[in-house]
């Protein structure tokens, strides 16, 4: 039997009929279509699913989605304002980031998380916030090296803030 | 090396963006209408005989749309190389592996089809079972194939110069040997995919692979398609490293269900399925003799092998030859003789993966480059200079050094990581070591024989002027392909790079071979270069006819045309081109034709302006039996260093401070390669220092997750100073050639001779897990000899291989 699901996903409000089975990874790419949130392993290892849950990185396929009653969930759709990509989206296209693109969207939603907590974090801090976003492409240098221009030019944390309360 | 505007740049990826923001669209992200989901019934035991399959509880389920098995796929055999098609779509009688295809499902989704999945009535009586090499190669072996006798899949006995005479030349031999262990790709995107028939009775298949011909040429021999009525589809793909190279049984058993089913049909792997299937790293035991000169001048190699394969040959019978061939260089090597068996196993299938065949072969040699050093009192970086090879020279094994930088990358290393006076420091738990690699750019011949273009290509200009379009079947897999490609159109049409348009991964658009033997750059380059050259001439003959100027004269740069000396009247194009566009805001402005006008007046007198670009490489190779594989229009090298820093507690190694050149004879584009540099640097460490595919008794995979089949994180990865080396490579468009997978050579060497460096032994096997190494220095530490658990079981495997040879 399905059960009524209220929550917002990135400002929006959503009321959707969901079954008590369905994780929130599968119910945002499944039903809301939001398919820029990755599913590699399905059990909270990879980290390609990671999305916020009211601010806070979380692994969206260890979630039912009936658990986000009433949260606030941002997805990598909701990062740019408009046409204007987020700094650390921004970041990572300028400092080659990205490659297979699989675990960007979850590696960026967790760089965004740590700089909104930690607007000039260090390498070890970065390295730290990152452990559960695994990349196979990149060797994570370059990652590592946008979180680190994205933190440099200030907008990291302050543009997660002004979008933080945006919402 | 030329004067460019967007080559050798560090442009932003064409794709970064859509990445970056989610908009790339993957094989999972896709639906089409009416689509059903698939699931696959896999064998659950490792040997037996398919006693009963009774499918009619799961048809009878609701939701079902159809099921099938082996009686609707057919008895066509596939598999990589023709000379060893040894798989079927589903299992016919007999299963080989746990995770073998048996039958799947199609159903209204993905909940039910697994419902079903658990309907089908299978009854598997257990064989004996083959789980390692020495069982596989001893004579009462039971065997998992009637035309492989013995479990042997391949068998290669070569000899290059004359090995026996090369061996009285040695003032000293040195012998060792090294056993690695099967790894997987570990790429983050499972394998998926979408089929689909149209009522002309096209099927197109959507499918994360690393070539879409291949896996056309498969369907369509397999499912007895006309080759002109399947069509390929890539979309983006999270990752290949290679087991994403071959046709897959997922791939078509997903075809062969949305034909029985009349509708589209999507089939996805978990996880743990990308681990059963794997097509990953072979586990792989060399035993290797060295002869050199007292002045450390290499004389010989002699070199055994044995590679256990899995279930089926796969890329297999190209393995084999790459573990032996690839050693023919950097260094001189008069003569080198190689024996190697490649044997079937109950298990997951082995493949190619990153460094195809070369990365253990290469982790040995270099290792034991590094101790004959120490034993002639050499430095072993000094040591490899001796013994390099320079551009222009052949390797005993006919392969040609048309260019080779092999020298630039040891003596950058040497040079930017401190190495002498860290090699003088390190001590106790702290070491530092050194290694070299190599790798072809592009394999010389295509997997099946034949005269084909290895890559072909459209650079279409847009009718309505400004921009271009390429179009091809090449494979964007991560590695950056598609923007390579863009950038060398843009900078050969002068426009700016947003103004081509890249269509890659398609049949229908041409034929690439694929993303596998670090092949694109060089050999779509070319293509992409002839083609974009064509287009330009189409353009710049109108110009010649309008304006009566030599068409040789025009100079295509930064979105405009003109003459390198002297000015165009072309006021007439520029009217014509207003007066076409009335109501307009964006007429071209200024006192220099623009490409935009140019490529339309094109347009209006010649229709649509399509160049077309080809390329595949001239005869390659010696004469001898397997001498194809190896070959190359060109090879890369690389050097890295590595210092380790050692947990004795723990047997933790830690790595750090990476220095690794990589010579990609000219880098199209330097934040890409510097990616690949250090992208194979962190696979190599994991793979030379905890990642093992571990399986029990019965052969099934016990740690199929990427929880306990640790890949490196953000917490293990060093720091990694690249340094791209340009050795300008004749055979290359602009120079260039590989560092996809180059880079990865010499990665477990450095490792391995850096943890040497620090606790003075040489680990016979890999990975170097805490566990290993704790053990190892605890022996050490006591005073007895350092040996390893399979020391006596190597011996015995390389006694087994000798004794074939009599």
């Amino acid at each position: 039997m399905k059960h009524i699901l209220k929550l917002k996903v990135n400002g929006r409000e959503y009321e959707k009929a969901v079954s008590p089975r369905r994780t929130l990874v599968e119910f945002l790419r499944e039903d809301l279509e939001l398919t820029g949130t990755k599913q590699g392993c399905g059990v909270g290892e990879c980290g390609t699913c990671t999305v916020h849950l009211d601010g806070k990185p979380v692994n969206s396929c260890l979630m039912l989605a009936l658990e986000a009653e009433g949260k606030e969930i941002t997805t990598i759709e909701g990062l740019q304002d408009g046409a204007e990509l987020h700094p650390v989206q921004k970041a990572f296209i300028e400092k080659g980031a990205v490659q297979c693109g699989f675990c960007s969207p979850g590696m960026i939603l967790s760089s965004k998380a740590l700089l909104e907590k930690n607007p000039h974090p260090s390498v070890t801090e970065i390295r730290s916030a990152l452990a559960g976003n695994l990349c196979r492409c990149t060797g994570y240098q370059k990652i590592i090296e946008a979180v680190l221009a994205a933190a440099e030019d200030g907008e990291g944390a302050d543009g997660g803030q002004r979008r933080k309360e945006k919402v | 090396m030329g004067d460019y505007r967007i080559l050798n740049s560090r442009a932003v990826r064409v794709d970064a963006a859509d990445k970056a923001t989610g908009r790339a669209v993957y094989i999972d992200d896709m639906k089409r209408p009416g689509m059903l989901y698939g699931a696959i019934l896999q064998s659950p035991v490792s040997h037996g005989l398919i006693k009963k399959l009774d499918t009619s509880k799961a048809e009878a389920l609701p939701g079902v749309v159809c099921v099938v098995t082996a009686a609707d796929a057919g008895s066509t055999r596939f598999g990589v190389s023709p000379a060893r098609y040894d798989e079927t779509v589903f299992a016919i009688d007999r299963v080989r592996y746990v995770g073998e295809e048996i039958a799947a499902v199609a159903a209204v989704d993905q909940e039910t089809a697994i419902k079903a999945l658990s309907l089908i009535e299978l009854e598997i009586e257990p064989l004996s079972l083959v789980l390692d090499m020495e069982t596989a190669m001893k004579q009462d072996a039971p065997g998992l194939f009637d035309e492989y006798p013995g479990n042997i899949t391949a068998e290669v006995s070569q000899e290059f110069g004359k090995l026996d005479e090369a061996r009285a030349q040695a003032d000293r031999t040195y012998s060792d040997f090294l056993l690695s262990k099967m790894q997987d790709p570990a790429f983050m995107e499972p394998q998926g995919c979408i089929a689909e028939m149209d009522s002309h009775s096209n099927l197109t298949l959507y499918t994360s692979t690393q070539s879409t011909h291949y896996v056309q040429r498969t369907i369509a021999m397999v499912l007895g398609i006309p080759l002109g009525k399947v069509r390929v589809v890539k979309p983006y793909v999270g990752g290949g490293f290679g087991p994403k190279a071959a046709a897959s049984n997922l791939e078509l058993a997903t075809c062969v269900m949305a034909i029985k089913a009349g509708r589209p049909v999507k089939c996805t792997f978990s996880r743990e399925q990308v681990f059963l299937r794997s097509r990953g790293r072979h586990q792989f035991l060399h035993d290797m003799e060295i002869g050199v000169k007292n002045d450390g001048t290499l004389v010989f190699l002699d070199h055994r092998a044995v590679l256990d394969g899995g279930a089926y040959s796969s890329f297999g019978i190209a393995t084999i030859y790459y573990a032996g061939s690839l050693l023919g260089a950097p260094y001189r090597l008069p003569a080198m003789r190689y024996h190697a068996v490649r044997v079937c196993t109950n298990k997951p299938a082995c493949g190619a993966q990153r460094g195809h065949g070369g990365v253990i072969a290469r982790a040995l040699f270099e290792s034991m480059l590094d101790g004959i050093a120490e034993d002639l009192g050499m430095d072993p970086i000094e040591m490899r200079l001796k013994n390099v090879m320079s551009t222009g020279e052949e390797t005993c094994n006919a392969l040609n050094m048309s260019s080779l930088g092999m020298r630039e990358c040891l003596e950058a290393v040497r040079d930017q990581s401190g190495w002498k006076e860290k090699r003088n420091r390190t001590g106790k738990n702290r070491g530092i070591g050194a290694s070299c690699g190599f790798f072809v750019s592009g394999a010389g011949y295509p997997i099946y024989r034949s005269k084909t273009w290895h890559s072909t290509v459209t650079v279409q200009l847009a009718e309505v002027g400004g921009s271009a379009i390429v179009r091809s079947g090449s494979a964007e897999i991560g590695q950056g392909s598609d923007t390579v490609l863009a950038m060398i159109a843009a900078e050969e049409l002068g426009i700016e790079l947003t103004d081509v348009r890249v269509l890659s991964g398609d049949t229908d658009f041409s034929v690439d071979l694929g993303a596998y033997s670090s092949r694109q750059t060089l050999m779509m380059g070319h293509a992409v270069k002839m083609a974009a050259i064509d287009a330009r001439n189409q353009v710049a003959d109108v110009l010649s006819e309008v304006l009566d100027i030599p068409a040789d004269r025009f100079v295509f740069s930064g979105g405009f045309v003109e003459l390198e000396k002297g000015e165009i009247d072309f006021s007439k194009i520029r009217e014509e081109f207003v007066r076409e566009h009335k109501g307009f805001t964006d007429h071209p402005e200024g006192d220099r034709l623009t490409f935009r006008e140019a490529s339309r007046l094109a347009f209006i007198k010649k229709g649509t302006i399509v160049g077309t670009g080809k390329y595949k490489p001239p005869p390659l190779g010696g004469k001898f039996k397997g001498a194809a594989v190896g070959t190359s229009p060109a090879y890369g090298c690389s050097a890295q260093i590595a210092e380790v820093d050692i947990d004795t507690d723990t047997g933790l190694v830690t790595t750090e401070n990476v220095t690794a050149s990589h010579d990609c004879g000219f880098a199209i584009n330097r934040t890409q390669v510097e990616g690949q540099i250090q992208g194979n640097f962190v696979m190599g460490f994991g793979e030379a220092c905890f990642e093992e595919v571990k399986f029990d008794e019965t052969g099934r995979t016990v740690n199929s997750n990427l929880a306990e089949y640790k890949i490196p994180t953000t917490m293990d990865m060093p720091e990694i100073k690249p340094i791209i080396v340009e050795s300008n490579e004749p055979n290359g468009p602009y120079g260039a050639k590989e560092v996809g997978e180059g880079g990865i050579m010499p990665t477990i060497p450095a490792i391995m001779n850096a943890v040497y460096n620090a606790t003075g032994i040489r680990f016979r096997e890999l990975p170097l897990n805490p566990e290993r190494v704790r053990g190892a220095i605890r022996l050490k530490e006591s005073g007895r000899d350092v040996t390893f658990e399979k020391d006596e079981y190597c011996r015995r495997v390389i006694k087994l291989l000798s004794g074939r040879k009599s």
